[in-house]
């Protein structure tokens, strides 16, 4: 039996409030104001594609042994990088080795589920696992419906044939040159056509075509069909398309508009993992992905799908929450203004690259020195072991620390230099287990942070480098308890 | 065993410019300002320096690299001139290689000279600068406040103290400094503050105010030195010394080994001890008459008075309060007004301290004039809390 494995999510913890955005907006488009209900989910500054698709690994990971990975596909429209493999990042972060199968996925917001759909037709995980993840940090034109419609998020799901907690039944996929909206390589933000067309055009027959295909060689009755993914921002739309189908009104999956936003590429997985989180053995789970056609993919949950929950999941993931009602600050970390940055942000942030090959296991890995002579991990690892008793020259093994919790030993909340989301949080960090780094510190709570606070560490992005469009990653901590 | 370089060098003739916001002085004008009033006060002629070294810490925004500048400026006559960094402990590094040159029988007479130009920078604070290809890699993006704040976490959760007491002791310090520098026309803030301007200003890196920082300044500091017995020979009377001249670099234990707990300066303590031994010193309280200590922000002043071993360990908020650092106390600290009052030019602030205590063992302090000082200390400390460079010099009477 061949099916999904493992799945894990990861939401942005800021969410910020519809409302907010109808009152910098509505005095141009009034009807901004009847969409303004709930939240939407918003990366930090320095969130990406890539740093949740991390995200969304290492919860997918804390059920998935890593060794068991052999392929790891990225899926989105909004990879940072047009030439430098965005998978191969992601996989040196959740250190899953140099002896895998990477590939990224993009231009079209079925990219995860055609990936899917060829990891689980290809055999591609005979042995051991492959790791899909779908990341989408999509940006809108200002005062947009789709500013109030979208969120941020990913997601990932495994692949494989042992401990399977989704038995693959099939796939079909129809295939048309659809344009219900357009991004072209000189352009980073979307042009759409009109609504209602999309919908009687677009969702209302390609759906339903590919969905009979496949419900027709796998001999299933729409009745039966316990959950039904359909990603969009049409708020009505899936149940209208299931309706159709035959598909029962109460299998129809949220769509969560109102409280996260549709993460694009992302999105219909992360729908799925909610999915896997509720489903019961036995379920029949239909999933789809819309874009120039219609993926579909047919699962049943088995018995083991209880146990093998993630540490954060869906759930957890869209609890774990921050409002925010700046509206102003989610345009600044979209780059949606031309924000004043000051002179202490005009220091050049040139990437050195072979310095930073050369250090890559520490910047991607966080990956420091366990001292075989006396014991002392640290973080770098460097030539002499930094333990003065020992000194030992050469002496230290790779170890791995990403997942390492630490305790704040000295802090401080700086205003003085740049940072993106000021005041600058940063300290020295203590990690379980021995091993210290003076770090960055990302979405801290003012008024929480104190000595002894306990951290765990994320993959973030560090720096941009706007003249040479680099940007640059490493790890930060975060309060765990946040 | 080594002697140390107690008594074996004398202070001829020192200089200092003003410090401030110099938007019309050039470093040139700078240099040029601190080294008349140092070589009129040796009484020599510039033919008769045979070796200079010279201070300057940030290359980008100063004078550019090399001792060029310094030998170009004062149109020194070919003389082999040194350039030195030590980030903040860069003035006291260049002091250190002419008075060792003199005490190796080198040369007879050599130049310290230090300069920086902060403020055509464009901006308030120190200048963001780059800390290295692999440092700027990952190190947080800290300013010289975010690093230092961190100090106070630190000392607070060591000691059990109070936020808001911790606060005043701070403030309590910079009040005391401002009271020294308005009575000094070299200073560049000559001003009094109140504790609760300094409580209430803004934060800059909690828990540092503004009126927690340093100035930053413009400004060039210089010293001549010789032989005790050159010094004579030029009819030097009463003369001042070295008693001791101390570094301790950090080697990355603090911030990468688990024993430092973030509340004191390693380095000082252990350059502090050394510089004692070196100077004969006992008990630092009794001997010691005053100290310029590197406050580049008020925590740091107040951690370093523990590291000096002039405060019990976790009495230093007690002390300060009490006043025992002010210009009325047992051991007067800032008498000049410190880096508060003259600002932080990197290269000159470590003669500039040194400056002061010249100033005061000859009676020419005006009206922060100490009775009858004897040894005086100075400390500067580079980088941050969990790996810096400290630096520690002894000046005294020669007797």
């Amino acid at each position: 039996m061949s099916g999904i494995t493992a799945y894990g999510a990861y939401i942005p913890r800021t969410r910020l409030l519809k409302s907010a955005i109808a009152d910098a907006n509505d005095w141009f488009d009034a009807s901004l104001r009847g969409l303004a209900k709930g939240e939407r989910s918003v990366c930090n500054w320095d969130e990406d594609t890539i740093t949740m698709a991390v995200e969304a690994g290492q919860d997918c990971l804390s059920v998935l042994d890593a060794g068991s990975v052999n392929a790891l596909y990225l899926a989105s429209t909004t990879l940072p990088f047009l030439d430098r493999q965005n998978s191969v990042v992601v996989s040196q972060a959740l250190n899953l080795g140099d002896h895998l199968r990477t590939m990224d996925v993009a231009a079209s917001q079925r990219a995860a589920t055609s990936a899917l759909i060829t990891m689980l037709e290809s055999g591609a995980a005979a042995k051991g696992n492959a790791l899909l993840l779908a990341s989408e940090h999509r940006r809108s034109k200002c005062g947009s419906r789709a500013e109030m419609l979208w969120g941020d998020g990913a997601a990932a799901v495994a692949v494989g044939n042992e401990d399977v907690i989704a038995e693959y039944l099939g796939s079909e996929t129809y295939v048309t040159d659809f344009v219900d909206h357009y991004r072209g390589e000189d352009s980073t933000l979307d042009y759409e056509w009109e609504e209602r067309w999309i919908r009687d055009e677009g969702f209302m027959k390609s759906v339903p075509l590919a969905v009979n295909r496949l419900l027709e060689k796998t001999g299933v009755k729409a009745s039966e069909i316990a959950h039904f993914v359909l990603a969009t921002d049409q708020g009505r739309t899936p149940a209208a398309v299931a309706k159709a189908i035959g598909i029962a009104a109460d299998a129809v999956a949220d769509n969560h508009i109102g409280n996260l936003g549709v993460t694009g590429v992302a999105h219909p997985i992360l729908l799925l993992t909610e999915v896997l989180e509720k489903a019961r053995a036995g379920d029949l789970i239909l999933l789809t992905g819309f874009g120039q056609g219609t993926d579909a993919v047919l699962l049943r949950a088995t018995d083991a799908i209880a146990a093998r929950r993630p540490k954060t999941g869906f759930s957890g993931a869209l609890a774990r929450r921050r409002e925010d009602a700046n509206y102003n600050r989610f345009l600044s970390f979209n780059n949606l203004v031309d924000r004043e940055v000051g002179k202490r942000g005009e220091l050049d942030k040139q990437s050195y690259l072979a310095a930073m090959y050369r250090r890559k296991d520490l910047l991607t890995g966080f990956i420091g020195g366990k001292c075989r002579s006396c014991g002392t991990v640290q973080i770098p690892k460097e030539k002499y072991c930094v333990n003065p008793e020992c000194g030992g020259l050469d002496s230290q093994d790779d170890h791995p620390m990403s997942a390492v919790k630490g305790r704040v030993m000295t802090w401080t909340a700086d205003r003085l230099t740049f940072d993106w989301n000021p005041p600058a949080y940063f300290g020295l960090v203590e990690f379980e287990g021995g091993g210290r780094l003076m770090m960055d510190f990302t979405e801290v709570e003012p008024g929480t942070m104190d000595t002894g606070v306990e951290v765990s560490v994320h993959f973030r992005i560090r720096q941009f480098d706007n003249q040479r469009g680099f940007r640059k990653y490493f790890w930060k901590a975060t309060p765990a308890q946040q | 065993m080594a002697s140390g370089i107690k008594d074996k060098v004398v202070i001829l003739g020192m200089g200092c410019s003003k410090f401030g916001e110099r938007w019309d002085a050039s470093p040139a004008d700078l240099m040029s300002e601190a080294f008349e009033e140092g070589l009129a006060d040796a009484g020599i002629d510039k033919n008769q320096i045979e070796m200079a070294w010279f201070g300057a810490g940030i290359d980008a925004y100063n004078v550019g690299s090399s001792a060029m500048p310094l030998s170009i400026a004062l149109r020194l006559p070919n003389i082999p001139v040194t350039k030195v960094e030590n980030m903040c402990a860069t003035g006291t590094e260049a002091f250190r290689g002419a008075v060792y040159a003199v005490a190796s029988g080198a040369c007879d007479i050599a130049l310290a000279l230090g300069v920086e130009k902060l403020k055509d920078v464009g901006y308030g604070g120190l200048p963001q600068r780059t800390r290295g290809v692999e440092n700027d890699m990952y190190w947080p993006n800290l300013s010289a406040p975010g690093a230092f704040a961190q100090l106070a976490s630190g000392y607070r959760a060591k000691h059990g103290v109070d936020k808001a007491d911790l606060k005043r002791a701070m403030a309590h310090i910079s009040v005391k400094s401002h009271a020294n520098g308005a009575k000094n026309p070299k200073a560049h803030l000559q001003r009094e503050i109140t504790e609760e301007q300094a409580i209430n200003a803004p934060y800059i890196a909690e828990p540092i105010g503004l009126f927690d920082c340093c100035g930053v300044s413009d400004g060039a500091a210089c010293a001549i030195v010789c032989t005790p017995e050159i010094a004579r020979a030029l009819g030097k009377a009463d003369l001042v010394s070295v008693k001791a001249l101390q570094l301790a670099a950090s080697n990355g234990e603090e911030g990468g080994f688990s024993k430092w707990d973030g509340s004191y300066l390693k380095t000082t303590r252990i350059a502090a001890q050394r510089a004692y031994d070196e100077a004969g010193i006992r008990n630092p309280r009794a001997e010691v008459s005053m100290t310029e200590v590197h406050d580049c922000f008020s925590i740091t002043e107040l951690v370093t008075m523990e590291d000096l071993q002039l405060s019990d360990e976790g009495q230093a908020v007690r002390d300060v309060l009490n006043g025992d650092f002010d210009a009325n106390g047992r051991i007067p600290c800032q008498i000049d007004g410190g880096l508060k009052c003259f600002g932080h030019p990197i290269g000159a602030s470590g003669m500039r301290m040194i400056y002061e205590n010249y100033l005061q063992f000859y009676g020419r302090a005006g009206d922060r004039q100490l009775k009858d000082p004897r040894l005086a200390l100075n400390h500067n400390l580079g980088g941050f809390p969990h790996q810096n460079i400290c630096s520690i010099s002894i000046i005294g009477r020669y007797e």
